[in-house]
């Protein structure tokens, strides 16, 4: 069933309510089923999400570069909370837990590209130019 | 023509490799020169990367960290012809961060292409399948039990006999599943070798499969390795092009294949048999024990479940042979293991060592120390279910058995470096936070207890009826640790009781050290 869940998100930016009775025919499951397994994983959305996606790591190794103080003083900015969109719809913001790059912290992924050594200046780029783009 | 090689590991891309390649391709063009680059992966260095690569007549010359503003520079200085500049490291195996290590698993990490089965077979790929498939399945396990190889997702536990069971099981289908998934932070090992050298965990996989009498594979790993997971899919196409996956491998008889599957942000799914219920598209809920995933795994087939690196290491053990391999390491850690250097360091990145290294070694000497210039205060070393460590402790050697008896685990290998600015009460609370979000919910001390802990420990560093709850928090580890049906919650109070055992202080409201105090 991943795969499948994976595809709508990817096509549709998330796993919209509707597809779930549709997913449950197609597998011959129960809708109580997949909305459980929707529901388990985190990287499944009920909405979609701005124009671009922000994934900032929060575990221990960017931890100890400063992410907590990074990603609290780019949600003061911008007024977002985790998994919030700037008003605007350029912009969501994901927690991640590690990201494999933990030998260059604090980082990232913007769009599934990997972002390291981040600082407010780099991220408050990475805001201007989701802005425009 | 001259040959460039840049790495396209997730760390360089961060770092700007990308960046350095439109520079270097639009210098070249200026200057009428005309280059091949081959992409790699990353020899773990991170704090060298982007670390450029130039086939010269001396062999290939490094310069790193490569910046985009570097290159017309280095392209001046004669670069092309291995020139002198101060970025230039020289031969990267002579430089002493590499010539240090065992490497072993990742000797063609960072040097091959990734792409490229041809050049895997090249750089002497492949021949420890080639002899696998010579052998029975029960002469290949005996090799794999002799080389004393324990599995490096963190538990230790011996491969070959897990193997041996899986072997024996009966039950037709049988599975071999990649356990990539690789939640652990402050590590990244899993992700540079698939990303550097995919063709290794084919050959281990295979070798598993013609070992166990599987002939199908899963490789399960996470959303946040996109990379990871376009290199690996890649490869096994590239392999079975070659022959050296599918119905009949290089005309041996034995059939094995694999496919790439990606998880969905949950780091329980780590745990094998959580991972095996979302490989069936399920829940990642964990099951209980026994059944081992030898004897009742995959659709209830026997399935052999294994980490990356642990695959990674039998086709090394295959080709040298399992006494060469169990000549390096110490005790019951035999051979090396992948090392990750993380957080608060100066030279950060994979080091592949045998067992029994200080943790003091790897910190100062490979990691340089601090990376921001600050004293050292704590080291988690086995990801956020590993112990917090002070400075008293850094002798303990790197081996599985003496971890344990400093109250830690070595888990992954993952070492993440801390320096004085930290607050251990909040890494306490942080790990209860971990806990309660990603707990599977299916047992009581792990679901309520991890949210009560992050409740004591609130209370706890306001001062609010401290004795009492500290009492509270006791009962709570205790509970914990006793009641839980999996390392989630069992493992959970490693980090939190280290953080109070070595570091009071930090739970002390009244003289608590204040976040400004340290700058
Ligand atoms: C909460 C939890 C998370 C885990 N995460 C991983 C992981 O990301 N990668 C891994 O290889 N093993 C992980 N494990 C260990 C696996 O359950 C299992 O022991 C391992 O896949 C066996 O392979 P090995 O013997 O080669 O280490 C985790 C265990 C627990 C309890
Ligand atoms: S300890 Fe936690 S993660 Fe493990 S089975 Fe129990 S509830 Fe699930
Ligand atoms: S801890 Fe942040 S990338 Fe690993």
């Amino acid at each position: 069933m991943l795969p499948i869940l994976h595809a709508l998100q990817e096509r549709f930016g998330c796993v919209p309510h509707e597809a779930v009775p549709l997913v449950a025919e197609a597998l011959n499951l129960s809708r109580a089923e997949v909305h459980g397994v929707v529901t388990f994983y985190h990287d499944y959305r009920a909405t979609p999400p701005g124009r671009h996606v922000l994934k900032l790591c929060r575990a221990e190794a960017c931890q100890a570069m400063g992410a907590e103080a990074l990603s609290a003083g780019l949600m003061r900015r911008l007024g977002l909370e985790w998994h919030g969109t700037t008003a605007d719809g350029s912009l969501t913001l994901e927690p991640a837990f590690c990201l494999g790059l933990c030998a260059c912290a604090p980082a990232a992924l913007l769009d599934g590209e990997p972002m390291a050594q981040l600082d407010d200046l780099a991220l408050d780029r990475v805001v201007a130019e989701a802005q425009r783009a | 023509m001259t040959r460039i090689y840049l790495p396209q590991d997730a760390a360089a891309l961060a770092l700007g490799a990308e960046a350095v390649l439109r520079a270097l391709r639009a210098e070249a063009a200026r200057r009428g020169v005309v280059l091949e680059v081959v992409r790699t992966g990353s020899r773990g260095a991170v704090w060298l990367e982007p670390l450029l690569e130039v086939e010269t007549a001396e062999g290939r010359i490094g310069y790193g960290p490569v910046r985009a503003g570097d290159v017309a520079g280095l392209l001046d200085a004669g670069m092309l012809e291995g020139g002198a500049h101060p970025l230039r490291i020289g031969r990267p195996d002579e430089h002493p961060w590499f010539a240090g290590q065992t490497r072993l698993t990742f000797a063609r990490c960072g040097v091959v292409d990734p792409s490229s089965a041809g050049d895997y077979v090249a750089h002497g790929g492949f021949a420890g399948l080639a002899k696998a498939l010579a052998m029975s399945g029960e002469a290949i396990v005996d090799e794999v039990k002799l080389s004393g190889l324990r599995g490096r997702g963190g538990a230790g536990f011996p491969t070959g006999i897990k193997w041996n069971t899986v072997r024996l099981a009966e039950g037709g289908r049988k599975y071999v599943v990649c356990n990539a998934d690789e939640g652990d932070s402050g590590t990244f090992a899993d992700r540079m070798l698939m990303e550097g050298d995919p063709f290794l965990l084919i050959e281990g996989m295979a070798i598993a499969g013609v070992a166990v009498g599987a002939t199908k594979g899963y490789v399960y790993t996470r959303s946040e390795y996109p990379h990871a997971v376009r290199a690996m899919r890649a490869a096994i196409l590239a392999a079975r092009r070659a022959g050296w996956l599918g119905e009949n491998i290089r005309g041996s008889g034995h059939a094995f294949d694999m496919e790439v599957r990606v998880g969905a942000g949950a780091y329980i799914c780590g745990e094998e048999t959580s991972l095996l219920n979302s490989l069936e598209g399920k829940r990642g809920v964990v099951r209980a024990k026994p059944p081992l995933p030898a004897i009742e795994g995959l659709f209830g087939k026997p399935t052999v479940v294994n980490n990356v690196l642990s695959f990674a290491a039998v086709p090394w053990i295959m080709e040298h042979g399992a006494k060469a391999y169990a000549d390096f390491g110490t005790g019951r850690s035999l051979g090396t293991l992948a090392v990750q250097i993380a957080g608060n360091v100066r030279r950060g990145g994979l080091v592949e060592l045998p067992f029994g290294l200080p943790l003091r070694a790897v910190i100062e000497e490979w990691g340089g120390g601090t990376a921001t210039g600050r004293p050292f205060r704590a080291v988690q070393v086995g990801g956020p279910l590993g112990a917090y460590f002070p400075e008293s402790l850094l002798d303990t050697p790197m081996d599985y058995e003496a971890f344990a008896r400093a109250g830690g685990l070595l888990g992954h290998g993952g070492v993440t470096v801390f320096d004085d600015s930290v607050d251990l009460s909040r890494q306490a609370r942080f790990a209860f936070e971990f806990c309660a979000a990603e707990s599977c919910g299916k047992c009581t001390p792990c679901r309520i207890g991890a949210v009560r802990g992050v409740e004591v420990i609130d209370r706890i560093t306001a001062g609010v009826e401290t004795a009492k709850n500290f009492a509270v928090l006791d009962d709570l580890l205790e509970v914990m640790t006793d009641a839980s049906l999996c390392a989630m919650g069992g493992l959970t109070p490693v980090p939190v009781g280290s953080a109070l055992k070595h570091f009071p202080e930090d739970f002390d409201a009244t003289a608590r050290r204040l976040p400004e105090a340290a700058e």
